[in-house]
């Protein structure tokens, strides 16, 4: 039988967390350049086809290669979440139903049928099929790979927005009402969008990076000027829509994960005109019922926060303390106004579905239909808080603001550092005088890791500031572990840290290696 | 002309043949590494370290909704 570990074995949550952080974030160290570089290759090959310039798929062909290098190491990494989804994480995994099911099933079968298919004619096919036909194939690779994130994407915004589905009670399962309530849940397009642009300036910066160390050997002069007008192109584009995405993103998160707002922000004390810091150091002495001030230092852009979490200039903008007091008075996306309430009012809801539910399984084996009828009511009125049932105390609620808040603030300055940098790099190559600025080049290669960083950071403020939540306000992360041996999770996390590792060297010393021997020449 | 008129599977065996025998070394490498990352996950990793909780320890569906609406319910302890 499964092993009874009290919710207070801390410890193994703890590693189940540290576990799958592990994992997704060394998955993600592969998927952003195959998402970018695959576009990347794209348009590369569509001007080959376009002007028949021999050049155009020599180049193609060197991206295709770091591509196929990079797709190699980081294919199937992904599957490893889905073990532990079965293993560490089952009650969630139960909970979710089928609504986590059907998008993972959805892109499995996009991925393998796309990606695998079209790859093979992608790197097999240039002799074989006409020009037009490997066109076709290659942007089919790179439409497929950014289909497959959408699947992805689509289920995590669930977890932060559950909508669309019923709770059933006979199976204690959420059951999928509106397949397009998920799909098109604005938490879902905003985090695709977001996530995929984050994944176009990565591999951009990646082929400028490449490319000015091409320079700097003085190897490959054209190859690297033109792969770089096309990198810096694109990357500016969708430079200037990920920050718009960025935007989007949080303006969701003020609507719907208010707590997670005040920790990107380090925000207590809830404010009318509400400003956004540009730069603050955070007080560690800082609790959300002491008086000792938040932010130490900071620089701040008077009211933006409050334009850019609800579009107005005035509005109130909870912080930490209010969302834990409650009180303030809010409007929901219907127009609805309500009064917030405290973090203890909603535990005790919470602990009032919890105990309803047991109830109306109580009736039912006894066959009490009013009865069942009565819990049932209670159960779904008070089922929006069923997830703060599982609290013990109302501090539970408030993530680790610290992390949360200088992950947020790195990830926004780079996003920015990111435009600056394309627009530099495309100013120098139309002067024509890129080559013989050494101090950007160098910056370009040492700006290759900084959108991982970035891209890191992103998904540290979407997870670590969404916690205690598994599923927002439905579930916490400790009803969601599985009470298995906190040794056995230990034991696979560092046999995980191991092999990623492993690939992790393998990716770097492979890509290295093949930088190293540049483009072939000829367009062969 | 004759290479035409061969069977469409035929056709599809040569092009999968021909593409991993032309493959250039770091392809060789890269599909290494893909085939003991598979193994790893799928014989070592999911046999040995990934059971399916939920599948192995209830016989069906009605048990396993059973159990998950007790744990769902019972008081919790934070001793």
């Amino acid at each position: 039988m499964i092993e009874n570990i009290m919710l207070s074995d801390l410890s193994l949550v703890n590693w189940s967390r540290g576990q799958f952080a592990l994992t997704a974030m060394y998955h993600y160290l592969f998927v952003p350049l195959t998402l970018g570089l695959s576009f990347l290759m794209a348009i590369m090959e569509s001007l080959y086809v376009k002007t028949g310039n021999p050049e155009w798929k020599r180049i193609t062909k060197f991206w295709m290669t770091l591509f196929g290098i990079n797709f190699a190491i980081g294919v199937a990494t992904g599957l490893i979440l889905e073990f532990e989804f079965g293993t560490n994480w089952s009650r969630y995994s139960w909970f979710v139903g089928d609504i986590f099911g059907a998008p993972l099933a959805i892109e499995g079968i996009m991925a393998f049928f796309l990606e695998s298919t079209f790859i093979a004619v992608m790197f097999f096919g240039w002799k074989k099929v006409s020009k037009k036909f490997h066109l076709l194939s290659t942007w089919l690779v790179a439409i497929g790979a950014s289909l497959s994130a959408l699947w992805i994407l689509v289920a995590n915004a669930w977890m932060q927005y559950p909508t669309g589905m019923n709770f059933n009670p006979d199976t204690a399962r959420n059951e999928m009402l509106s397949f397009w309530d998920v799909f098109l849940s604005p938490v879902a397009v905003n985090k695709f969008l977001h996530t995929i642009t984050s994944a176009y300036v990565l591999s951009a910066i990646f082929v400028i990076g490449v490319s000015a160390w091409f320079l700097m050997k003085k190897r490959h002069i054209v190859f690297a000027k033109k792969s770089m007008v096309i990198a810096a192109t694109f990357g500016l584009i969708t430079g200037g829509y990920l920050i718009f995405t960025g935007d989007g993103s949080a303006y969701q998160v003020a609507q719907k994960q208010p707590m997670k707002l005040a920790a990107m922000e380090g925000l207590y004390d809830g404010q009318e005109g509400a400003g956004l810091l540009v730069f603050g150091m955070l007080n560690p002495d800082k609790e959300w019922n002491n008086d000792e001030e938040a932010v130490l230092a900071k620089v701040e852009v008077p009211k933006l926060l409050s334009i850019l979490g609800y579009r107005n200039k005035d509005a109130f903008v909870p912080g930490v303390t209010n969302l834990m007091e409650g009180g303030f008075k809010y409007t929901d996306e219907k127009g609805n106004k309500h009064t917030a309430l405290s973090a203890e009012e909603k535990i005790n809801r919470g602990r009032i579905a919890r105990t309803a539910l047991g109830d109306y399984k109580d009736a039912k084996e006894t066959g009490d239909e009013q009865a069942q009828k009565e819990h049932l009511e209670t159960f779904k009125a008070n089922f929006q808080y069923f997830g703060y049932g599982f609290l013990n105390n109302p501090g539970d609620i408030i993530p680790n603001v610290p992390l949360t808040f200088y992950s947020f603030h790195i990830m926004v300055g780079l996003g920015f550092y990111f435009l600056i940098f394309f627009v530099l790099i495309l100013f120098f190559l139309f002067k024509n005088t890129l080559q013989n600025k050494r101090w950007l080049l160098w910056l370009a290669l040492v700006s290759i890791p900084l959108p991982y960083i970035a891209s890191q950071a992103g998904w540290i403020v979407a997870e670590v500031g969404r916690q205690p939540w598994v599923i927002q306000d439905l579930m916490p992360t400790i009803a969601a572990v599985s009470r298995i041996d906190a040794t056995s999770v230990q034991i696979t996390f560092w046999m995980f840290a191991a092999i990623f590792t492993a690939l992790l060297i393998a990716e770097i010393s492979i890509l290295t290696k093949q930088i190293r021997t540049g483009p072939k020449t000829g367009g062969q | 002309m004759k290479k035409r008129n061969r069977n469409i599977f035929r056709r599809i065996f040569d092009f999968y043949y021909e593409g991993f025998r032309e493959m250039p070394s770091w392809g060789i490498k890269a599909w290494a590494l893909i085939l003991i990352k598979l193994f790893i996950m799928f014989v070592i990793l999911r046999l040995f370290f990934f059971p399916n909780i939920m599948s192995e320890h209830f016989e069906d569906d009605q048990e396993r909704a059973d159990y998950m609406i007790e744990e769902l319910t019972k008081p919790i302890s934070y001793d």
